[in-house]
């Protein structure tokens, strides 16, 4: 392992994506397809909550199958404070980070204290005990889910139209990126990057390797309730679905596709899963099979994932 | 009599129906180097592992500087003042040298919290001087940016020495620091732990009777789980039980 470190002279590539991420919804109405608007903001969404699970996963070596449960918190919590007449993003988008934050802490506190399939067993059976919660609570619709009255607002803005709704997607991906490009380059990320590596040594030199890891974990928690909430008011619909395990297993394969550990891991992951979703589920029903496919593809060749591909080649 | 460094009493462990530890009592004053030699088995490491907490024990306590450590957790324990080395080598060895040993440092209570989620760690130009004065105290400082990985036996176990020293101990636990170790790298390994010895109390688990005879001020001896005597390296040579229980092949 290698300490994660950007690459400085891609700044200016960064810079020139955002530009052109800023003007894309102008950009797909200017040649009538204005309906891509929504799906792109599907992707940076689900950009997001990869990329939480990635902190999770790769930066913080946990190998977590609960993820969903705090991505479907989060929709829900976003639902449930726009049916209570909460809808400034400022409150609503805060709220769904922290309830979900709160149950990944419960969660962690639990879950962390074992290893290995273990870890995986018992988070897998926390967001299941999530999911059945939900579909079991008739107030927030059961099987059906819960509907969104309207969208939040933004300072007294509307995200009514795709576009602003879009721009808000982008600025919340943004920043958290920016956070987790940070996190990862700062005393905490270096620390979380080591315990993955070998938590004994890193108790032995003195660090409180639970309370590291819990609060790792708290963070992702609350990144992917952010992308719930996000999501939730795309689609207008908070949905038991996306607490099940199906839906962690998605984000894992989004976080393996696009490389685990790598800042824009999960990013590039959803970015390639829900394209070629969108591709292949108009040839076929069964688009599942190329998707399996490419996973052995990427597995078998390109293991590090697509982002390695792209990286910059050390030593 | 001043009060001792580090402590043991009547510390007992059994796995299954194994007594790994039998009613150990063990201490250890300050500035002294502690030699602890018995045959494999003996349980030398499974004690260490009890003294730095990574494992905890059945019954018996264990003081450390004045305090009573017995349930506290390994990193607490470091926090105390108590650092280890590994038999096996134990270092992160896709990091370069000067990053293992800021880490250290890093995790050092008085280097401030690492609950630090935006400043990059390169701008914290502290953790990386404090981090070469060891590497410098170690005579690693041509590899002070060689991947822990690349380096050499020996100074992988200087690197880890280096780790332990960052974390700034009262109390260094070294176990086995010759192990696998060429004639060479021994004899090093020799002085830099002389070297050690006038800044830190040092707890010594080797195997090369030569290297703990020229080292330790007193020597205790495990057989089977049990401490069956400490006492100064010439009176332990002499102990007609160590020589038979342990020194035997070699005497």
């Amino acid at each position: 392992m290698a300490f994660y470190h950007s690459a400085r002279h891609r700044e200016a590539l960064s810079i020139g994506l955002i530009g052109v991420m800023i003007a894309l919804p102008a950009l797909l109405t200017a040649c009538g397809q204005e309906f891509y608007i929504g799906f792109a903001s599907r992707i940076l969404i689900f950009a997001l909550a990869a990329s939480s699970l990635n902190l999770v996963l790769g930066f913080g070596g946990m190998f977590s199958l609960g993820h969903a449960a705090f991505f479907g918190i989060g929709a829900y919590a976003a639902a449930i404070c726009l049916r209570s007449g909460i809808t400034d993003a400022l409150l609503v988008l805060p709220l769904a980070m922290a309830v979900a934050g709160l149950f990944a802490l419960l969660v962690g506190a639990l879950s962390l204290r074992t290893r290995g399939v273990y870890f995986i067993m018992i988070t897998l059976a926390f967001g299941q005990m999530a999911y059945y919660l939900v579909v079991s609570a008739r107030a927030w619709g059961g099987d059906d889910g819960l509907a969104l009255v309207g969208r939040m607002t933004f300072a007294g803005f509307g995200l009514h139209g795709e576009a602003a709704f879009f721009h808000a997607v982008l600025a919340c991906l943004g920043l958290s990126m920016l956070f987790l490009g940070r996190l990862a380059e700062a005393r905490f990320g270096r620390v979380i990057q080591a315990i993955r590596e070998n938590e004994t040594r890193m108790e032995a030199l003195g660090f409180p390797v639970f309370h590291y890891r819990l609060s790792c974990f708290v963070i992702g928690g609350a990144l992917a309730g952010l992308a719930g909430a996000l999501l939730a008011n795309l689609t207008g619909l908070a949905s038991p679905s996306l607490l099940q395990w199906t839906q962690s297993g998605t984000l894992l394969v989004m976080v393996i596709i696009g490389g685990v550990g790598y800042l824009y891991g999960g990013l590039l992951g959803a970015l390639v899963l829900l394209c070629l979703e969108e591709v292949l589920a108009g040839f076929t029903v069964h688009w599942h099979i190329g998707l399996g496919l490419l996973l052995l593809t990427i597995v078998l060749y390109a293991p590090k994932g697509v982002a390695a591909l792209f990286a910059k080649t050390h030593d | 009599m001043t009060e001792a460094l580090l402590s043991v009493r009547k510390l007992s462990r059994r796995f299954a129906a194994v007594e790994a530890l039998k009613e150990v009592d063990f201490t250890v004053e300050a500035g002294e180097v502690h030699a602890l030699i018995g045959p494999n088995g003996a349980g030398k490491t499974t004690f260490i592992h009890h003294v730095t907490g990574f494992l905890l024990a059945d019954s018996g306590s264990i003081h450390f500087a004045g305090r009573d450590v017995t349930a506290l957790s390994m990193h607490q324990r470091v926090a105390a003042g108590m650092a280890r080395s590994y038999q096996i080598t134990n270092v992160f060895l896709g990091l370069s040298v000067l990053d293992n040993v800021a880490l250290a440092v890093q995790g050092r209570p008085d280097a401030g919290s690492s609950f630090r989620f935006w400043a990059p760690v390169t701008a914290d130009r502290r953790l990386f001087e404090e981090a070469q004065h060891f590497i410098a105290q170690l005579g690693l400082e041509k590899h002070s940016a060689t991947l822990a990985g690349n380096l050499a036996h020996g100074d992988q176990r200087a690197l880890e020495l280096a780790m332990a020293l960052a974390t700034r101990p009262k109390m260094l636990l070294l176990d086995e620091p010759m192990a696998g170790a060429g004639p060479e790298e021994s004899a090093r390994m020799v002085e830099l732990i002389e070297h050690l010895a006038r800044q830190v109390t040092i707890v010594l688990v080797e195997h090369d009777m030569a290297a703990v005879f020229r080292l330790a001020d007193r020597v205790s001896v495990l057989v089977n789980g049990q401490l069956i005597c400490t006492a100064s390296p010439e009176a332990v040579r002499a102990d007609p039980e160590v020589r038979r229980a342990y020194l035997g092949d070699a005497a």
